[in-house]
């Protein structure tokens, strides 16, 4: 079965497609920063972080609706972390907006970076930028292997589902209790085969890759006018009072 | 002719007890393409894993006139080439560069060594052009193909493969029977697809219940069908 669902549109053509994801990355992180660092009555500093990120959205050519979506999903997560600010805060309403429009800002900026590079690229560049070996690793396997995952809870799913027909709740809760389980172990001998065929190619704990990345002129251009406008921002938003 | 492989008197049990070798003694020698066959459970697989040390034994297996053990088993692991029968197992990075590359990596070639290398595995088993693939959008004939080019990365001059043509169609089959043809290295497949059998190797050995039970030339064994349902590898 085909998946895509994490790095749907990071094939395609577009100048922000073509930076280096050390250069995306890095971006991405300071426009977080920048957006989370605003005080919360700002509301004029995160229009313009908002039209910021919308340009980017649209030099990407990525659908917006897909990013709308995308970043849909993840806003329940963030609303049920922060629904209880307004009974404990001073001014509670006006920081939950404010969490709120900052955790979507934020989120829109990470689905850019994700729906604009594929994930081994993002990977790679982690790498780069010398995030531990070990994690790079773990989020390597982590998308090498969801997909496989995903396909074995189908059939074991579309199994289940052509033997049983309803049943008590409590029974099937039993059931996939007992699927989860299998799952943990299929998933831990797999993994005992996936290092027996590393230990077969010479694997001896050590990890070693190829760097396949260079920086270019526009990822300096892009990293320059991202990073001025950050700034420009800020200043303009603290020099406003 | 240089014998590549030397198999004294090996038994092995699994850490659970369970026996799954029982004195099994073999001999390849440079070119032979040998085909492992037996029904599910006689230890074909068992038996590939210490070819090139993954199981360990102490010094029951030879491999170029000498025993496996620690100090040598990285030349061993360059020198042998095992190809894993489920191809998810074996292609656990995120693009196929990336998996072909792991081999030639772990020998410490230089980077430009490296990718032609990969080029070249690539090349001869007719995936050029696929490095930045993700191996999750792949058919399963292709991800076999790719699994071959990461063990040929690393020029082995003994190719084992085990199951090499299980779940595939008729059409990925025939194309990875004539893969597996055209390479020019010393093979030994484990596998009770036959027809496979007949169209890749000269030598057939039938292990069954951990022990061989036959070894002879292709047509002598497949030709011998009391003996073929004797060890159940055939449907009558």
């Amino acid at each position: 079965m085909k998946h895509s669902f994490i790095d749907q549109y990071s094939d395609r053509d577009s100048f922000i497609h073509r930076l280096d994801p050390r250069t995306k990355f890095l971006t991405t992180l300071a426009f977080i920063l920048a957006v989370t660092l605003t005080p919360p009555h700002r509301w004029q500093t995160f229009v313009v972080y908002f039209v910021l990120v919308s340009i980017l959205i649209v030099l990407s050519r990525v659908p917006i609706s897909y990013i709308l979506k995308r970043s849909l999903v993840i806003m329940p997560f963030v609303l049920l972390v922060t629904v209880f600010v307004p009974f404990f805060k001073e001014n509670g309403l006006v920081l939950l907006a404010a969490i709120l429009v900052k955790a979507w800002l934020s989120v829109l900026s990470l689905i850019l970076l994700t729906a604009t590079t594929p994930v081994p690229r993002l990977l790679e560049g982690l790498e780069r930028l010398r995030l531990p070996r070990v994690m790079v690793m773990v989020l390597s396997f982590m998308y090498r292997y969801i997909f496989v995952l995903v396909d074995e809870v189908m059939r074991m799913r579309q199994a289940r589902d052509s033997r049983s027909s309803g049943g008590s709740r409590l029974w099937q809760v039993k059931t996939i209790g007992r699927m989860a389980g299998t799952l943990f172990i299929r998933s831990y001998e797999r993994g005992e085969r996936v290092y027996a065929a590393m230990l077969a190619r010479g694997f001896d704990g050590q990890s070693r890759t190829l760097n396949n990345l260079s920086f270019k002129l526009a990822d300096a251009y892009f990293t320059f006018v991202v990073v001025a406008v950050l700034l420009l921002i800020s200043a303009l938003s603290l020099w406003g009072g | 002719m240089e014998e590549v492989v030397r198999i004294d008197n090996l038994s092995f049990i699994y850490p659970d007890g369970q026996p799954a070798l029982a004195g099994v003694s073999l001999t390849v020698k440079r070119g032979e393409r040998v085909a492992l066959v037996g029904p599910n459970g006689a230890g074909k697989s068992t038996l590939l894993l210490h070819l090139n040390g993954i199981l360990h034994t102490d010094g029951q297996v030879k491999v170029f006139g000498k025993a496996i053990g620690n100090g040598n088993l990285r030349e061993v692991r360059r020198r042998v080439g095992l190809v894993f029968q489920n191809p998810d197992d074996q292609l656990f990075s995120p693009a196929v560069f990336d998996d072909v590359a792991f081999g030639p990596l772990n020998l410490g070639y230089s980077e430009s060594d490296v990718r032609e290398s990969v080029a070249r595995a690539l090349e001869g088993v007719g995936m050029a052009g696929f490095e930045k693939r993700s191996p999750h959008h792949l058919s399963l004939g292709e991800k076999k193909r790719i699994a071959i080019a990461t063990v040929l990365a690393m020029s082995p001059e003994v190719l084992v493969l085990d199951e090499p043509t299980a779940n595939l169609d008729p059409r990925g089959k025939g194309s990875l029977i004539s893969l597996l043809r055209q390479l020019p290295m010393t093979l030994i497949v484990a596998s009770h697809d036959l027809e496979l059998v007949r169209a890749v190797c000269r030598r057939v050995v039938i292990l069954d219940g951990g022990k061989i039970v036959a070894d002879g030339t292709a047509e002598s064994v497949l030709e011998d069908a009391a003996l073929l349902k004797a060890h159940g590898l055939t449907g009558d």
